[in-house]
């Protein structure tokens, strides 16, 4: 699988998510945010977490305008993988490759600590190596992921199966607890939670292990 | 020309910085604040000439995100 990692002035968790893809077998290749185009055959994008652009305006807008945004909204088009972690997740909304927004959290602070999670949905390529329902612990580390989306959306979010991970408690004030969704053709993941950060057993656990291990290894199979 | 953007979050869209601020308030005994709501002013300095509709894509696009936002150009 050839994966890239985008690179945006402020991003700080790019080294971890290309770490974390090449443990799983990809190949990885950085790109960065002036660059127009992706590598050539590249079957999965990673936004990475971090403080793009200083967070101005709001997290991800500036992100969300640049460059090689533009070819990532192309590539998602075409039926390509992404996959958007924290400051990633925040540049998919602005994109508009996955609805809502992330606000600021409902208790106003700054949230670093290993959650809880629930697994709500095995049937993306993201997270067929986990059982629905299944509880994983992954860190957080954010200041906006109060995910907010209209009624409407979020009725449908549901019964589409599109929700992928929610907090086991709430945690952020995010509308039904919602950590991670994907798109419509299941292919572009946003998740505020690092699973780049709990791939080795170093990190203090491995549950975001089996998320690189099924993408990548689904993505070769096919 | 310039042109003032005001960008607010939407009624409805709970807004936690502007509680906080309203219990801030509260606490420095200011009775009787019953909703704070904190939003952006942009000012923005253009060509002659340019027209609401251009400044109104700027909005769309960049300055406000409409999923949760609202915004109301002044032009000055």
């Amino acid at each position: 699988m050839r994966a890239a990692v985008v690179v945006f002035p402020g991003s700080n968790c790019d080294r971890d998510m290309a770490v974390a893809l090449r443990a799983a077998g990809a190949d990885v290749t950085m790109v960065w945010h002036k660059d127009a185009s992706l590598p050539d055959a590249v079957d999965l994008v990673a936004i990475p977490g971090g403080f793009s652009f200083g967070d101005y305006l709001r997290c991800g807008a500036i992100a969300a305008q640049s460059p090689i945004c533009r070819a990532v909204v192309a590539h998602a088009g075409r039926g390509g993988y992404v996959l958007g972690v924290c400051n990633g997740f925040q540049v998919l909304t602005e994109t508009g490759l996955l609805p809502g927004a992330l606000m600021r959290n409902s208790g106003l602070k700054f949230i670093c600590k290993t959650v809880d999670l629930v697994v709500e949905t095995a049937n993306t390529a993201f997270t067929s190596g986990y059982q629905a329902g299944q509880g994983i612990r992954l860190p957080v580390a954010h200041h906006d992921g109060n995910y907010t989306v209209d009624p409407a959306t979020l009725a449908r979010l549901q019964d589409e199966d599109r929700i992928v991970f929610r907090y086991a408690q709430p945690l952020n004030g995010s509308v039904a607890d919602i950590a991670g969704l994907v798109s419509d053709n299941r292919r572009v993941l946003g998740m505020m939670p690092h699973p780049e950060r709990a791939v080795d057993a170093g990190h203090g656990g491995t549950d975001g292990q089996a998320l690189f291990r099924e993408l990548v290894g689904q993505v070769v199979a096919a | 020309m310039k042109a003032r953007v005001y960008v607010m979050l939407k009624t409805g869209v709970l807004d936690p910085q502007g509680e906080a601020v309203r219990h801030a308030l509260a606490n420095l005994g200011f009775d009787g604040v019953q909703g704070v709501r904190q939003g952006k002013l942009i000012e923005l300095d253009l060509a002659d000439g340019t027209d609401e509709a251009t400044i109104a894509q700027m909005c769309d696009k960049l300055l406000a995100n409409t999923v949760i936002e609202s915004y109301r150009i002044e032009v000055l």
